[in-house]
């Protein structure tokens, strides 16, 4: 076999080599080298997983589900309950995803759709990707000092003229969930509307083509063929954006007023797990910390869901338009 | 399979058609491109070609010969691309496209187009058709439109079960089929087409140059091709392009136009003959 193998390599009329050991060494510890990075990512997130649920345990089962469903936080009865928490960081996130959502994404169409000069467009996507690096502390200063003091006129408008409607109907007392969606949808905005332009420029210029040459206005190419197109990946980046918005917390701790309470009013104070998290944990005692380790697996959950939620349409949505 | 498709076609058509002597020498579109440029690049120069009714007109020549350009140029596609100039006119039912009154979009809705590559769009096979009568707000009744185009387009009976399925999931044959489909849906008056079968396997193009035959009883074609079997296979009137390299660019022109069978067997030109020949491409 070995002397087989050999002669083919005995020809003189040609340049090429056998595959040296040095090759095939280089092959093998490139390849172990990605595998044991890849293997020791997932281990560190199943590490993560599988030590906050461990010392959530007892927590979990001594409370079970009424942590969930209870509103009451006190420590010294020892009574504890994240429902409001859980109620602030979904409807923050999704008030800032309805608000930065479809900010990002009228972005990315203007950016992506030739209304401008090519240079001014990559101009103005950087700036735009340029929000996505504000620190989370800065958002939040300059909520408490700026945004604050700005939109109190028209929250005091909106809630003597429109206290009726139940988003309205508490004044503003300083920080509260509108602020604080309001600078969440600024902080999602950069990511939305980048993920929302790559998936605009990558529909095929034959598909738009194909939709001028139908004799469509350039609305009409945007709404009927380049949108729905696009749909998989402008959906990836609402998801992207709406996770960032789930687990941000510098930000809001210091701008959505911390309150244990349940409204609907965009006004008054509220509470997310995240915040809930950073300023609780401090003084916390072992015990304590326990429930805010379960506090972080509700979180976790939730989080995990929206992205696997996300991913499977998302997939769903390419293997359509691909094949 | 697809004798069976193109029986219905046929059928559909004995409805449809006219009878054969009226297929007259009307002009139905003059192309009169005296020079058509690329930002500073002078991509076509003197190119004239009439369009004649319910024939099939083919553009022939080699690479970078413009004749493309001069196709893209008749439905006014070329304006999406920056830099793009048309000097000269095309008279389409005696108005002048390019006059600045005319909307590109209006031009686009009346010249229908076929490209390259086949371009359905990723929605069902159904909407793929439907999708110029929506845009032209047709109010009729859909489904009986849609089957029609789709049979028009010799590519009902392999879709009729499957009409919910996405467009893209077609063969590549099907799909430019789809495209036909889709453009003849609205009934333009003419029907551009760019290459249409360089993409396609040779059963595919067999498919296409059957129906571009049977298409030209309700319209007027154009199409383009670098295949000159094809030209004599389908076209009644043959125009050949060629470049010129003599003031420094590479630049386009006619350098003549005839029936087919006339441009291929006695062509005129010298240049054409020696094209035609093989003797350069």
């Amino acid at each position: 076999m070995a002397m087989e193998q050999q002669s083919i390599w005995d020809a003189t009329d040609t340049l090429s080599r056998p595959v040296s050991k040095r090759d095939i060494f280089f092959d093998k510890v490139f390849r172990w080298v990605t595998h044991a990075f890849t293997l020791g990512t997932i281990f560190v997130l199943f590490y993560i997983v599988f030590k906050i649920g461990g010392k959530a345990l007892p927590v979990i089962s001594e409370f079970g589900l009424e942590f969930i469903t209870s509103t009451t936080w006190d420590v010294n009865a020892g009574k504890f309950g994240i429902l409001p928490e859980i109620w602030g960081t979904l409807y923050s996130s999704i008030l800032a995803l309805i608000l930065g959502g479809s900010f990002g994404i009228a972005i990315a169409i203007f950016l992506t759709q030739d209304f401008l000069h090519y240079r001014i467009q990559i101009v103005l996507k950087n700036i735009i990707e340029l929000l996505a690096a504000i620190p989370s502390v800065v958002y939040g200063l300059w909520g408490i000092f700026v945004l604050i003091p700005l939109i109190r006129p028209l929250a005091d408008y909106l809630h003597n003229h429109f206290g009726w409607i139940p988003f309205f109907s508490t004044s503003l007392s300083g920080p509260g969930m509108f602020p604080a969606a309001l600078v969440l949808s600024i902080m999602i905005l950069p990511t939305v509307a980048a993920i929302s332009q790559d998936a605009l420029l990558a529909v095929p210029l034959k598909t738009k083509e194909a939709a001028y040459g139908m004799g469509t206005t350039r609305w009409e190419a945007i709404l009927r063929v380049m949108l729905p197109t696009a749909s998989g990946g402008i959906f990836g980046s609402l998801v992207l954006g709406f996770g960032r918005a789930l687990g941000e917390t510098m930000a809001l701790a210091m701008l959505v007023g911390n309150s244990n309470d349940i409204s609907l009013s965009v006004f008054s104070p509220a509470d997310t797990l995240a915040t809930l998290l950073a300023l609780n944990f401090p003084e916390a005692g072992e015990y304590e910390a326990s429930v805010l380790m379960y506090a972080a697996c509700v979180l976790l959950l939730i989080t995990l869901l929206v992205n696997i939620a996300g991913a499977t349409i998302i997939t769903r949505c390419d293997c359509r338009s691909m094949k | 399979m697809f004798m069976k498709s193109s029986d219905v076609a046929e059928n559909l058509y004995k409805t449809h058609s006219m009878p054969y002597e009226n297929i007259s020498e009307e002009i139905v579109l003059n192309c009169q491109a005296e020079r058509i440029f690329y930002g500073d690049f002078l991509a076509v120069r003197d190119s004239s070609v009439p369009i004649l009714k319910n024939q099939i007109t083919g553009f022939i020549g080699p690479s970078g010969c413009g004749k493309s350009t001069v196709l893209k140029s008749i439905n006014r596609m070329n304006d999406l691309v920056h830099g793009f100039r048309f000097e000269g006119k095309i008279l389409f039912h005696n108005i002048d496209i390019y006059n600045k009154k005319v909307d590109p979009v209006n031009v686009r809705r009346s010249i229908g187009m076929v490209f390259q590559q086949p371009n359905p769009f990723s929605m069902s096979i159904y909407e793929n058709v439907a999708f110029g009568l929506r845009l032209n707000r047709y109010k009729g009744n859909m489904d009986e439109k849609v089957e029609q185009a789709l049979r028009g387009a010799a590519l009902w009976d392999e879709v009729k079960n499957k009409l919910k399925n996405n467009g893209t999931s077609l063969s590549g044959g099907q799909q430019q089929r789809l495209c036909i489909a889709r453009a003849i849906a609205t009934e333009p008056r003419v029907l551009l087409m760019d290459e249409p079968c360089s993409a396609l396997d040779p059963i595919a193009t067999r498919q296409i140059e059957e129906l571009m035959v049977k298409l030209k009883e309700r319209f007027t074609l154009v199409i383009v091709t670098h295949n000159m079997q094809q030209a004599q296979r389908v076209a009644d009137q043959t125009a050949f392009f060629s470049v010129d390299i003599s003031q420094g660019g590479r630049t386009g022109y006619l350098v003549e136009m005839g029936p087919t069978r006339e441009l291929f067997e006695n062509p005129k030109e010298q240049l054409t003959e020696e094209y035609l020949s093989g003797e350069f491409s």
